[in-house]
């Protein structure tokens, strides 16, 4: 992976897209998987009677943190403070990374143990740490597999979820030897026996490392605790075990009130693996059991998102991943394309809103949808995906050919009878326009779609020729 | 200007003169009394947990069933746990955490049983604070195997009910099955880093 949470040098959303197209594993690996978290998250969903109201709470709850995140933040700050935690403010990636590489370094130590983190992603901390000369091992069994296959996140939940088993047994074979213990001699590919490897590999790693390094689901304001949702155990490791945990954690994770969690536990295990809860969650406040503790707060490009009206609702997601599963885009492409660590559609609102439009790439992300709403109907938080996309489409770069197309197109259909004759004019010279394709700058539009055909009457004169008035 | 005021200073020039928000909770903030247990051990059963529900002057004879079964002869115990939950277990080695266990003791060791503060009916889930019967957050990760008594006034049937009961600032962990993982094919496979195999003994 090149640079700081970002694909660096990667082309625009349709080139990815159709390279993906052509891996027809992929298409089969991403078929299977999004097919069966779907089912699974419908029928937990299915049983609670009031999931839309958890969900308008949910949306309200997240609305009014933002609305008072500075007062809300403060009250992390001395909560935390006040129980023995150092609390850290980071306005960007590179500070947050010299922050955490500081920290590590303070203890002498050069290995951590990372608790699966989107926002340390995000950041790239471990290739920071990496510069450093500090080693930061990935201990979920996703990440593991992206970390030994030296490969890209596809998904938020499950960032190896274009790897099969047969895939999985592969990486573990050729890689597990570079970063410890090796995979045990002829390993199979039964889920079963690869969470074994993966619990061999890793377990000497848990008991002997002194630096946690982890991100964190909720941050509650009026107590200052933290909130990690897993299901492996790997997160209870790194955050029990270590001498000291650094955590770092994006400002929009903040809820008010120790009872706003009793609304997100119900809606983000149910949305995001399909369980009625999460195998393991801990909280904990400040320094906990003698450790000592860091809360690392992430601005990162939130403030931006959180200045524009339309997008700010971006900024209520909890990383449930539930829009990718559903995403019939997604599901075809796979969260490669996205060039982000946050693909499908919640990335497609996210990336260009944090990474601005200035790549292709990121300018190409809000096209990336075809607008179909199954996102926003399964969002826990109600996130107006399609919204978001067609106002971020609306305030981005647009082709000149395009602008001066749209333009025609609105003097055209401002009067009636500026279209009565445009569309005469139309049929006359049908036999001139292209059956397929559009010379000029219009060919970008029939790259992917035909020319539709222009009829020999419109719909009002035949309405008119057929007596339409005296029906 | 700091890191600090220049978040804090961002986000209140991005919200100033947004509306203010009301928030609605018209969801439910209980759930019924009345089968909370059966559903409990139920729904914990559902995770591939083993469930024993038997009445509570027979907690003791279960914890020593359940040991037994499980050929557990070394098991950590922590401080406060009630002494008639062990008292019939012959030839048991007690593992104290006064002074602390090491992580190799811990993961040498054939088990752990503890009591906890809570358990959800609706979610299956076992919450843990620390408190007497339970121990520092270390000695239910490392074992192997980890037997938990709830006893049925333990059980709420709903998430809401049980964090109304909750001290957020002690650390707390929910369990809600053995270890499991959902990242290969995303189908659940149970036994990763966590105990792997979780029994739970309803008192009731």
């Amino acid at each position: 992976m090149t640079g700081p949470g970002t694909f660096l040098g990667m082309p625009a959303f349709p080139e990815n897209a159709e390279e993906a197209l052509a891996d027809s594993q992929l298409r089969f690996n991403l078929r299977k998987a999004t097919h069966t978290i779907r089912g699974k998250r419908a029928s937990v969903v299915g049983e609670l009677p009031d999931w839309a109201e958890l969900r308008a709470s949910a949306k309200a709850v997240k609305d009014e943190t933002l609305r008072h995140l500075d007062r809300y933040l403060l009250q992390v700050e001395e909560a935390v403070t006040k129980a023995g935690g150092h609390v850290h403010w980071a306005a960007d990636a590179a500070e947050a990374n010299e922050i955490v590489t500081g920290l590590v370094r303070a203890t002498g130590q050069t290995e951590v143990v990372k608790v699966k983190s989107m926002a340390t992603q995000e950041i790239g901390l471990n290739e920071a740490l990496a510069e450093a000369g500090v080693t930061a091992y990935e201990t979920d069994l996703a990440e593991l597999i992206v970390q030994l296959g030296d490969d890209w996140p596809s998904h938020i939940l499950v960032p190896a979820i274009h790897r099969n088993r047969s895939e999985i047994r592969e990486i573990f074979r050729e890689h597990m030897a570079d970063w410890g213990r090796p995979a045990p001699e002829n390993l199979s590919d039964e889920p079963r026996a690869l969470a074994e490897a993966a619990r061999l590999h890793l377990r000497e790693r848990f008991m002997s490392t002194k630096v946690g390094v982890s991100g964190a689901n909720f941050l509650i304001a009026e107590t200052g605790t933290l909130v990690v949702l897993e299901s492996e155990g790997n997160g209870r490791m790194c955050l029990t075990l270590p001498e000291t945990l650094i955590s770092v954690v994006g400002i929009e994770k903040v809820l008010p009130t120790w009872r706003d969690l009793e609304v997100f536990l119900q809606l983000l295990p149910r949305s995001s693996t399909g369980e009625r809860m999460n195998p393991y969650t801990s909280m904990w406040t400040g320094a906990t059991e003698g450790q000592e503790f860091h809360l690392v707060l992430l601005d990162n490009g939130r403030t931006k998102v959180l200045a524009d009206e339309i997008g700010r609702q971006a900024l209520r997601c909890i990383r449930c991943s539930a829009c990718l599963n559903v995403c019939p885009v997604y599901e075809r492409v796979g969260g490669h394309s996205y060039g982000s660590v946050y693909p499908g559609p919640i990335g497609a609102i996210l990336t260009p809103q944090l990474r601005g439009t200035a790549s292709e790439l990121d300018a190409s992300l809000p096209y990336a949808s075809s607008l179909c709403g199954a996102c926003y109907d399964v969002c826990p938080v109600a996130i107006d995906i399609p919204e978001v996309l067609v106002h971020l489409r609306s305030t981005g770069p647009h082709a000149p050919a395009e602008r001066l197309g749209l333009k025609v197109a609105g003097w055209v259909l401002d009067r009636p009878v500026r279209l009565e004759r445009a569309q005469r004019l139309a049929t006359r010279f049908r036999g001139l326009v292209p059956k397929k394709r559009l010379p000029g700058p219009g060919a970008a539009w029939t790259d992917t779609r035909d020319v539709p055909p222009v009829p020999e009457e419109s719909f009002r004169d035949w309405w008119q020729r057929t007596e339409g008035d005296t029906r | 200007m700091s890191s600090r005021d220049l978040i804090l200073s961002r986000i209140r020039a991005a919200v100033a003169g947004a509306p203010e928000v009301v928030i609605p909770r018209a969801y439910r903030p209980a759930g019924p009394e009345e089968g909370r247990v059966e559903l409990f051990a139920e729904r914990v059963a559902d995770y591939r947990a083993i469930v024993r529900l038997v009445p509570v002057e027979e907690v003791a004879t279960a914890v020593a069933a359940a040991l037994a079964a499980r050929g557990a002869r070394r098991v950590v115990v922590p401080a406060g746990l009630p002494e008639e939950w062990l008292g019939s277990v012959p030839g048991l080695e007690r593992l104290g955490d006064d002074p602390p266990l090491g992580v190799t003791g811990l993961d040498a060791a054939d088990g752990v049983v503890t009591g906890c503060a809570a358990g959800v009916a609706e979610t299956g889930t076992i919450v843990l604070d620390a408190g007497p019967g339970q121990g520092r957050r270390a000695l239910t990760l490392l074992p192997d195997y980890h037997l938990c008594v709830v006893l049925a006034d333990q059980i709420v049937a709903t998430v809401p009910e049980a964090l109304a009961r909750l001290d957020p600032v002690r650390p707390l962990t929910w369990i809600s099955g053995p270890s499991a993982t959902s990242d290969i094919e995303l189908n659940r496979v149970e036994g990763v880093h966590g105990p792997r195999t979780l029994e739970v003994i309803i008192g009731a």
